[in-house]
């Protein structure tokens, strides 16, 4: 079993010229590399970190804009054994303070030891990290060292040579306050094995050409759309996912050119590009050579397949191509996948069984039904088993969480011994999700934990509920934030319901507007709905916690939402 | 400034995009920088302006660099219509 610098390294010699990856950015020719650039761009950032003094099985964080810099950063920790983790950068959205306090509750429990960020950013990161922090240096994208053309004895003492297979090779966050301070750390075997195994899944071979919009600081991007191709040696076409989301056309285009056989997308995905694409953006696009369209990383819905294939089947895409997949960063990427081997099954169960009795029966004719797409079976080396409150198994179409054991499991959440005990118990993974089995199919059917995904980003509800707490005229602690699934948008929204004592039209606007701002504008989602309501309307626990699930059912009845 | 196009923006903004028709906003509002309007709406926000007032907008033209408030996003159709 090899480690991330032998494999890069061995790519590298075998196949120098190959073109490892092609980055697409607006204005901008397309700009492809090879394993030859890509090796003296990283090494530039590993005689940097040197300098620099970081050490092997150091922490490195990277805030960094989607870009060339961003990839030889990356796999300038990697040559260099230290354990690099992208953090989203600062848009024009985001509040500079709220950036701030989010990046120092990652610090303050990841611990790392660098942050390697843009030149108008560093004082930002400098704000952030105080007095006493752990991060000795903070390296600036213009300070790194020439890049030169490296020869191949060069990397005879790299430390990355250095890293055991079971060392951690990387950290993954996800956003918010709470995201950011569970880092989900896996060792070079666990990625290996999940590499081997998926890849084996999905039939990857010399002819795919995989292409991906989606952002590296996010698992799937990556996972599927970063690390897989690079260390397997499938070409890469990457694009922003600041363009794709102002152009999402942008994806058919770059299929068209390159002749893209494998790509993932959030659900919400096949909503937007069906939707909010123009016929003359789609002029020459063939997407024939799609062979696997992966929805994951939100819930996957059956209309959101329907609308994508009768939208772009006049432009060659093949009903066959529409794939799921299951996958979390602590299983390293796919945990299922469905669609490759045999189409996708549907299946079509009675909702009010589902929503009241937590059982998957399957729907007769004159009752209210829903379509469930299965994620597919288990990949090779991953079990998935439904469990009971109680962690036992339950029997086909029973409602359960999921939880699942593998070789690629998480080493553990990062300094967080409490958070990795929690979740892993007798080896099983229990993994927060709802879901049933039919025989080795694997459905996923909703969250036991509060948290809320909106456009394939987690979002945490208790940090968009302090957020609007923050808002003068709100009461504290009487804000519960939960998210309702948008038919339109396939995926959900946020919605925030808040206690006020006005019930003066114009100071409502005023508060409303105020907590749409601060919530989007200091966290990772936009806020559609504020719901402001008088004294003791939210309903509270019996400990005086608020019930998310009860308020949620409580508003949905008051709008009329089903 | 053409309070039509003014009338139909932010009409379309207030429904479609903040999920309260009715609404009225102010022509010097900002909407972007304040949060209001976010990267998806620009999106849907483009092709609206495309149809209503028949003006081809390039590729992501509607972002924070080339507008912020109603009045500003006005004057840039208006631009347009020559």
């Amino acid at each position: 079993m090899p480690t991330f610098s032998e494999t890069l390294l061995h790519n590298w010699r075998a196949a120098p010229d190959q073109v490892a990856l092609t980055i697409l950015l607006a204005g901008q020719p397309d700009q492809p590399l090879s394993y030859r650039q890509l090796i003296d761009g990283a090494a530039a950032w590993e005689r940097t970190l040197k300098r620099e003094g970081v050490l092997p099985g150091e922490v490195v964080i990277l805030i960094q804009q989607h870009s060339l810099e961003l990839i030889y950063a990356y796999w300038g920790c990697i040559l260099h054994g230290a354990i690099p983790s992208i953090m989203p950068f600062l848009t024009e959205k985001l509040l500079p303070e709220r950036y701030r306090s989010d990046l120092a509750s990652l610090v303050g429990i990841t611990r790392p030891e660098a942050v390697i960020t843009y030149r108008e950013f560093e004082p930002e990161v400098h704000a952030a990290l105080g007095e006493g922090s752990s991060v000795r240096t903070v390296i600036v994208s213009d300070t790194v060292e020439p890049v030169h053309a490296v020869k191949a004895d060069e990397f005879a003492a790299c430390s990355g040579l250095q890293r055991a297979i079971d060392d951690i090779v990387l950290l993954q966050h996800s956003s918010g306050t709470t995201g950011l301070q569970k880092g989900v750390a896996l060792s070079h075997q666990a990625v290996f094995n999940q590499l081997e195994n998926y890849s084996r899944t999905l039939h990857l071979d010399g002819h795919d050409i995989i292409v991906s919009w989606l952002p590296l600081y996010h698992d799937m991007g990556l996972i599927a759309g970063f690390l897989m191709p690079i260390l397997l040696r499938t070409p890469l076409v990457l694009l922003s996912p600041f363009e794709w989301v102002r152009s999402p056309a942008r994806l058919m285009q770059a299929v068209t050119k390159y002749h893209g056989t494998l790509t993932w997308l959030p659900n919400f995905a096949y909503n937007f590009c069906a939707k909010k694409i123009r016929e003359r953006d789609l002029e020459g696009v063939d997407l024939s050579t799609l062979r696997a369209i992966s929805n994951c990383s939100e819930p996957m819905r059956y209309e959101s397949h329907q609308l994508f294939y009768e939208r772009f089947a006049p432009y060659g895409l093949d009903a066959s191509a529409l794939c799921t997949c299951y996958a979390m960063a602590e299983n390293v990427f796919a945990v299922t996948q469905g669609g490759i081997d045999a189409p996708v099954v549907v299946d079509e169960i009675d909702r009010e069984a589902m929503q009241v009795e937590r059982v998957a029966r399957p729907a007769e004719q004159g009752r209210a039904s829903v379509k469930m797409l299965s994620a597919g079976p288990a990949i090779p080396g991953t079990e998935v088993r439904v469990a009971d409150e109680h962690g036992h198994t339950v029997p086909d179409r029973v409602i359960g969480e999921l939880a699942l054991r593998s070789d690629c499991m998480l080493s553990g959440y990062y300094h967080r011994e409490d958070a990795t005990h929690k979740a892993i118990k007798g080896g099983w993974y229990f993994t927060g999700d709802y879901g049933y089995k039919v025989g080795e199919q694997v459905y996923v059917a909703g969250r036991k934990k509060d948290m809320i995904i909106v456009g394939g980003k987690n979002v945490y509800p208790m940090d968009l509920e302090e957020l609007a707490m923050q808002v003068p005229g709100v009461h504290p602690g009487r804000v519960v934030a939960f998210g309702i699934f948008n038919e339109e948008a396939g995926t959900e929204d946020v919605v925030i319901v808040a206690e006020v004592d006005t019930q003066e039209p114009d100071e409502l606007n005023r508060i409303a507007d105020g907590v749409r701002a601060v919530v989007t504008r200091g966290s990772a989602v936009a806020l559609r709905h504020v719901h402001l309501v008088p004294r003791k309307w939210l309903i509270k626990t019996s400990s005086g916690k608020t019930a998310r699930g009860a308020n949620k059912e409580k508003y949905m009845k008051e709008q009329g939402i089903q | 400034m053409n309070q039509d196009i003014l009338d139909k923006l932010g009409t379309q903004i207030a429904a479609a995009i903040l999920k309260q028709p009715g609404r009225v906003l102010a022509a010097d509002q900002p909407l972007i920088t304040s949060g209001m309007v976010d990267s998806f709406s620009l999106v849907d926000l483009a092709l609206f302006v495309e149809d209503t007032f028949n003006v081809h907008l390039d590729d992501s033209e509607l972002n924070a660099e080339t507008f912020d408030t109603l009045s500003q996003l006005a004057a840039l159709i208006e631009s347009r219509l020559g």
